[in-house]
C-alpha cells in the first residue's frame, strides 16, 4: 500500500460566499464557506483549496475570517490562494489557519518572491499556481503558455519550463489549471498535466475542466497527477467526494476511504 | 486539569495545532508559548514544527529553549510533530548537516530512494501508518489508518525498539517514535481528521506511562 491520490474540492470565495463561474464569468452562489467545507470534510475530502477570486483589500479581511472559521472546525489541510503578494500576506493567512498558500501572479511578476517565501515558511506551504493555455497549432508539438489576471494576460512563459523554475525556487507543490478547459466540464488537459507532472519532482494538482467522475480518474491515470481538484461537480450536489473516491478505487487508484 | 504548552519558536503553523487541541480537549488549557514559566507549569508539551532544520535548531538556541525542552522531555508527556520529531534525533542531513536534540539516537535522512524511483518529494498526502507497538496514543485508532504527511526527510532511529509506527514510501520509514513519556510523529495529527484528532485526544489524556 502506498500514498493515496488526493481529491481536493476547490471553493472560489467572493465577499465571504462560495461562488462558481464558468470560465470566469456567470458566477453562481454555492453557499457559506464553513458549511461547504464541513460537508466536504464529512464526505472525505483530502484537502480543501480556497481561492479568493476578487482579492480586494476589503475582501482580504473577510477571507481571513473565513479561513479562521473553517480551520477551527475542519481538521484537514487548507490551501488559500488569490492575491498573495507579500511575505506578510502569507504570514497572515497561515496565522488564520491556512496550511499552504497558492502564489500565482506575484510569482510571475517577481519569481524571487517564491524563493523568499519558501525560505521563510518552508517549501511545504508554498504552492505555485499556474494558469496555462495551449498556444501551439494543431500540427505542432504541444506547447502551453502562462497566463495571469484570470487568463486575460499572456506572459510569454512556457508552462513546463516555468513549473521547473518554480520548483527550483522552492515551490513544494504545483497547482496546474488549464485555462482552455476551466469551466468547460470536458475533462482535464491531460497532455498538459502529464507534461508538467513528469517534468517536476514535487506533487502536481490537476485543475480545470472536470465534468464527471471519470475525469478525476483520468487526471491520475493518464495525466499522472498526484491530486485532482474540482469545484462545480461537488458544489451543486452532482456528486460527492465519496462517489469520486469509489470510482477511482474501482480503477485501482489508491485513495483514502 | 491538563495544561498543554505548544512550543512557539517561530516555526510553522501553531494555530492549527492549538485549534485541534482545543477541539479535542475543551476543558484543557492550551497555551502557545516559548516562556520558561509556561513550559515548566504545563502538564503536557507539544513540540510542533514545519520548515527547515537549521532554522529550527537556531531558533531553539536563540530562545534558550534547548535545556528547557530536554528537561520537559525527561519528566512529562511530550509530543513531537513533523519537524519537531526530526529535531528530536541526534543528527539531520538536511542543510548540510545539523545536530539535533538527541532525545532519540539516530539520523534524519532525505528521501533519496523515493526520488530515484520517480516518486514525488516531498512525500505529501495521506499514507497508512502501521502501528509497531501497543501504545496509549494509538488507542481507538485502527491499525493502518491514514494520516497526513508532508516532508522530504525522515527519521532513521538507531533503536528499532523505539519505533512506534511505520509507513512506506519507496521503503519503510519511521512514522512514529516512542520512549517512556515521549511520543513523536512524522505526520500531522492536527490535519489528519478523525484519526489525528483521536491521537491528540489520547495525548491530552495520557499520563506519560506506557
Amino acid at each position: 500500500m502506498a500514498l493515496a491520490k488526493r481529491i481536493i474540492p476547490c471553493l472560489d470565495v467572493d465577499a465571504g460566499r462560495v461562488v462558481k463561474g464558468v470560465q470566469f464569468v456567470d458566477i453562481r452562489d454555492a453557499g457559506d464557506p464553513v458549511e461547504v467545507a464541513k460537508r466536504y470534510d464529512q464526505q472525505g475530502a483530502d484537502e480543501l483549496t480556497f481561492l479568493d477570486i476578487t482579492a480586494t483589500h476589503d475582501n482580504r479581511d473577510t477571507m481571513h475570517h473565513v479561513v479562521e472559521a473553517v480551520a477551527s472546525q475542519v481538521f484537514i489541510p487548507l490551501t488559500v490562494g488569490g492575491g498573495i503578494r507579500t511575505v506578510a500576506d502569507i504570514r497572515k493567512m497561515l496565522n488564520a489557519g491556512a496550511d499552504k498558500v497558492g502564489i500565482n501572479s506575484a510569482a510571475v511578476k517577481r519569481p524571487e518572491f517564491v524563493r523568499e517565501a519558501a525560505e521563510k515558511f518552508g517549501s511545504q506551504c508554498i504552492v505555485v499556481a499556474i494558469d496555462a493555455k495551449r498556444v501551439s497549432a494543431e500540427n505542432e508539438p504541444p506547447r502551453w503558455e502562462i497566463f495571469t489576471h484570470g487568463g486575460r494576460q499572456a506572459t510569454g512563459l512556457d508552462a513546463v519550463e516555468w513549473a521547473k523554475k518554480m520548483v527550483a525556487f522552492g515551490a513544494g507543490e504545483i497547482l496546474l489549471t488549464s485555462m482552455d478547459k476551466d469551466g468547460t466540464r470536458s475533462g482535464f488537459d491531460l497532455e498538459l498535466t502529464r507534461a508538467v507532472s513528469e517534468a517536476v519532482i514535487v506533487p502536481v494538482i490537476a485543475s480545470g475542466g472536470v465534468g464527471g467522475l471519470q475525469d478525476l480518474a483520468d487526471g491520475i491515470l493518464e495525466g499522472h497527477a498526484d491530486a485532482v481538484l474540482a469545484a462545480s461537480i461537488f458544489h451543486f450536489g452532482q456528486h460527492t467526494v465519496g462517489e469520486a473516491k469509489k470510482k477511482m478505487a474501482e480503477q485501482g487508484i489508491e485513495v483514502r476511504l | 486539569m491538563s495544561r498543554i504548552a505548544v512550543i512557539d519558536y517561530g516555526m510553522g503553523n501553531l494555530r492549527s495545532v492549538s485549534k485541534a487541541l482545543e477541539n479535542v480537549a475543551p476543558d484543557a488549557q492550551v497555551v502557545v508559548s516559548a516562556e520558561a514559566a509556561e513550559i515548566q507549569a504545563a502538564s503536557h508539551i507539544v513540540f510542533p514544527g514545519v520548515g527547515a532544520i537549521r532554522d529550527c535548531m537556531s531558533e531553539l538556541q536563540s530562545r534558550d529553549l534547548l535545556g528547557l525542552l530536554k528537561q520537559a522531555a525527561s519528566e512529562k508527556p511530550f509530543l513531537g510533530i513533523c519537524l519537531g520529531m526530526q529535531a528530536m534525533l541526534s543528527f539531520s542531513e538536511e542543510n548540510n548537516g545539523v545536530t539535533g536534540l538527541g532525545l532519540f539516537s539516530g539520523q534524519v535522512r532525505y528521501f533519496k530512494q523515493a526520488a530515484a524511483a520517480g516518486l514525488k518529494v516531498p512525500h505529501m498526502g495521506w499514507n497508512q501508518v502501521y502501528q509497531r507497538q501497543a501504545h496509549p496514543l494509538w488507542q481507538g485508532i485502527a491499525d493502518t489508518s491514514r494520516f497526513y504527511f508532508v516532508h522530504s526527510y525522515y527519521a532513521d532511529p538507531d533503536k528499532t525498539v523505539e519505533i512506534a509506527g511505520e509507513s512506506s514510501y519507496a521503503h519503510s520509514f519511521t512514522a512514529a517514535l516512542a520512549r517512556d513519556n515521549i511520543f513523536a510523529v512524522q505526520f500531522h495529527p492536527e490535519k489528519s481528521q478523525h484519526a489525528g484528532l483521536q491521537l491528540l485526544k489520547n495525548f491530552v489524556q495520557w499520563d506519560g506511562q506506557v
